[in-house]
């Protein structure tokens, strides 16, 4: 697109590269250029992630956009790049040390195929705070936290971004002559695509550990590592699979229901309703639609539930508030109304139920045992009622027929919110039930 | 218009497409994980990208990447995801990353009470990474204000770029209420001021110290830089001692400056009384019953209820104060934003903390009875 060649992708303007002589990180500095100068990509194009580490400081010596961020982190910036703009080249850079503090990021880029190229500057060990130990320290090898020779294994970074799920990977050494070309065939990859370079740090770990451009090699060896283009395993890149994902499985955002008022309501104060049942009493569900039934009605309302974190099982609780004025405060502190539906809710709400004050009314499925409470108590058959209408209608059950004692707003508003929000099926189920629970204490 | 039964995480998700936020990244976590669940509903409609990050350390850099990027950007966890985000709110601010960041406070510390309510990251949220320099905070006290502080939280942070919290609480976040979004009246939408193509870009060029610079989005018209590391007007590394403190300098005052437009209070003061409860978030509302109860005696108090935590309203905090004798701040932690009340009382004036953190709402009767109210 651009009319100008591009002869370097690297700029002067702010000196030479700061690197110790004979670091590795000068010859994949020069990779990358070669990389970038094949490809003429448009600079405006191109985004250079670093992170912490010496390589980190490389990002400000090219004239493409430069993002330098936190330690092992250059491979979420890359991704979040990519995610907000898929038609960026996005080039993350990366030491060993960050591979090992940033080890989830390679793993989940590489499940995820996001389309970055992750160059590693593999020299094993942290040049920038003083030669300590990495992730691929060689067993044996003397840094200055290993000062005996290090006693923990290298991480194998190719091996473990293939048994994740990575598309493009190499191996090699910065001596390696067609390192531009892999660079370059990296960087044209739709999906993720990681190299990992050896190479030396001349400050620390090649003068301890008496390694040159020879023994390097013969590492590499010794581990009896693959080097060169390890995998090559194209698959749909995120961007494009989250796009094609969405586009297939969408369901259509319903336009939301909003609620008018219908109905009168005989609250004249603030009220407080606790409902006690069992997960899968679709205590939470049949709450809200108490809740929407009294808005219905011209009423205020709120919802707070407690359950355990393991929802399928034990109490489930539905403090409810409705007021003809706006609620402050949202809490229950003297429940007006307190249902229990199961020996669930009644052993979750005991020490609450001892408690009620006597203004309370507490309504009870017939067969629990109660402790002993002030509030006046009304037992209801529920379990019996909701068997003959529906095992999951029982809160419904139970709530209609307090409606139709207490006369807070319509029974009818409660139908309303019911038919507003379930799907047909169900919503037919839950009237029965609620004509059902309107008879229990009609009579 | 019209009324629905919300919970103030789903109006929190509802003000973020307001602004027109098309990126999220967030990582699950009680009771914050139902904002991402909405955003992975909301945000992919619109042509943009919700994601689940594989932490949340993963989040928060997916997010202020890709709000350099140009994307609206919001992200959720509750307080001890917060620990994570930490080392990287403090890049968004080194980077002036324009963001919005929701804490649905839980109890802590550490796991605490996954499912309960507490507000005991106040000031862990202004002092939430190294270096210590301004953060912006606003506290919703409803299902409304969840939602219209949102909306206005990624105004402040276009407007600034900056980082912009959400301070909420379980209590507003998965609690349900009565509400009409669409009649809540909100400001028009603040876009990020972008250097116009053909310019030079600095990306943090400002002239006076609270200047914002004008941004350029990466793959937009410019070369675009961003480092966590200190750095000039170029986003070029400093090591010049002046150069560094004139950054620090704006960094500060482009927030600390703007403390009186951020100022979002509630005041509700009456002339001549000498009890003035300063609260925020949940809490608020239990200081409204107490008020109610109070003037339902024929007894003069006054209330200020504080939407922006951070910076500190220093002006309306001081307007509140001007003749009061006793200060109640009522909070759902061991005393927290009292501090900057203290630092603000007039001499003489009595500061009393009402505080609880046992999972429970500072309830309306416990401001009477340890505010001196009966």
């Amino acid at each position: 697109m651009s009319a100008t060649e591009y002869k370097t992708y690297m700029t002067d303007k702010i000196g030479p590269l700061p690197f110790c002589p004979g670091c590795g990180h000068h010859m994949l500095i020069k990779a990358l250029d070669k990389a970038l100068i094949k490809l003429q990509l448009d600079p405006k194009n191109v985004v250079v992630v670093t992170d912490i580490g010496c390589i980190g400081l490389s990002d400000r010596y090219f004239i493409t956009n430069a993002f330098h961020g936190l330690h092992g982190r250059s491979i979420t910036y890359a991704c979040g790049l990519k995610l907000a703009r898929p038609e960026l080249t996005v080039i993350a850079l990366k030491g060993d040390g960050g591979c090992g503090i940033g080890g989830t990021h390679l793993l989940n880029v590489a499940r995820r195929n996001i389309g970055i190229t992750l160059l590693v500057a593999n020299n094993f060990n942290y040049g920038m705070t003083g030669g300590q130990h990495s992730v691929t320290t060689p067993t044996g090898g003397v840094t200055s936290t290993t000062p005996w020779g290090n006693v923990e294994g290298p991480m194998d970074l190719c091996g473990t971004a293939i048994a994740a799920g990575a598309a493009w990977v190499y191996r090699g050494t910065v001596f390696d002559k067609k390192l531009p070309d892999m660079l370059a065939q990296a960087i044209e990859q739709p999906g993720f695509a990681m190299l990992d370079v050896w190479e030396l740090c001349t400050a620390y770990y090649s003068p301890r550990n008496q390694i040159k451009k020879k023994e390097l090699e013969a590492l590499l060896d010794s581990y009896g590592f693959k080097t060169g283009l390890l995998v090559d395993n194209p698959r749909a890149e995120y961007s494009v699979h989250y796009r094609e994902a969405y586009e297939t499985g969408k369901s259509v955002i319903k336009k939301k229901t909003k609620i008018d008022t219908k109905f009168d309501n005989s609250v004249r104060k603030q009220t407080g309703i606790v409902i006690a049942g069992s997960a899968g009493q679709k205590i939470k569900s049949t709450a809200t639609l108490f809740a929407e039934a009294s808005m219905y009605s011209g009423l205020d309302a709120t919802q707070k539930d407690d359950y355990p974190i393991t929802v399928m099982t034990g109490h489930s609780i539905a403090e409810i508030i409705v007021s003809p004025e706006r609620i402050d405060y949202t809490a229950i502190d003297e429940p007006d109304y307190f249902i229990v539906i199961s020996e669930d809710g009644l052993r979750r709400a005991r020490a609450r139920i001892e408690k009620l004050p006597e203004t309370c009314t507490l309504y009870a499925e017939e067969t629990l045992e109660l402790p002993d409470t002030k509030a006046r108590i009304v037992r209801l058959p529920l379990n019996e009622t909701a068997k003959k209408v529906g095992r999951l209608s029982i809160a419904v059950v139970a709530l209609s027929a307090v409606l139709v004692d207490t006369g807070l707003f319509p029974v009818e508003a409660f139908g309303t919110a019911i038919s507003a929000f379930q799907k047909k099926k169900i919503a037919d189920i839950n009237l029965k039930a609620m004509e059902a629970g309107s008879e229990l204490l009609n009579a | 218009m019209g009324r629905e039964f919300l919970e103030g995480n789903e109006a929190i998700a509802r003000g973020a497409m307001k602004a027109g936020c098309d990126f999220f990244a967030g990582y699950p976590i009680t009771p914050a994980s139902s904002i991402l669940h909405y955003m992975l509903e909301l945000v992919p409609a619109i042509g943009g990208t919700a994601i689940q990050a594989e932490d949340e350390i993963a989040s928060m850099g997916f997010c202020i990447a890709a709000a350099m990027a140009g994307r609206k950007v919001l992200t959720a966890t509750s307080g001890p995801g917060i620990s994570l985000y930490s080392e990287n709110v403090g890049l968004a601010i080194m980077g002036e990353t324009p963001m919005v960041i929701v804490n649905i406070q839980r109890q802590g510390p550490a796991t605490g009470s996954a499912t309960k309510g507490a507000e005991g990251d106040i000031q862990f949220t202004r002092w939430v990474t190294s270096g210590g320099l301004p953060i912006v905070a606003l506290s919703p006290a409803t299902v409304g204000e969840a939602y219209e502080l949102t909306y206005r939280a990624f105004n402040i942070a276009e407007q600034y770029r900056t980082p912009v919290f959400i301070l909420a609480n379980k209590e507003i976040g998965v609690t349900r209420e009565s509400v009409d979004l669409d009649a809540i009246e909100l400001p028009p939408l603040v876009k990020r001021k972008k250097v116009p193509k053909g310019n030079e870009y600095l990306p943090h060029y400002f002239e006076r110290l609270t200047d914002v610079p004008d941004i350029s989005d990466f793959g937009g018209n410019h070369i675009a830089r961003f480092t966590t590391s200190t750095h000039d007007k170029t986003a070029y590394l400093t090591t010049n001692p002046e150069i560094i403190q004139e950054m620090i300098d704006h960094y500060a005052a482009k927030i600390d400056e703007a403390a009186d437009d951020m100022a979002l209070v509630r005041e509700d003061l009456e002339d001549g009384a000498e009890t003035l409860i300063i609260s925020y978030g949940i809490i608020s509302r239990s200081a409204a019953v107490t008020v109610q109860e109070v003037r339902s005696r024929g007894e003069k108090i006054s209330s200020l209820v504080l939407q922006t935590l951070w910076p500190v309203s220093k002006a309306a905090i001081t307007k509140a104060m001007d003749g009061v004798k006793k200060v109640i701040v009522p909070e759902m932690n061991m005393g927290q934003y009292l501090l900057e009340i203290e630092r603000l009382a007039p001499p003489g004036v009595e500061v009393i903390g009402v505080d609880r953190m046992d999972t429970k709402l500072v309830s309306p009767a416990e401001i009477l009875e340890k505010g001196g109210l009966l």
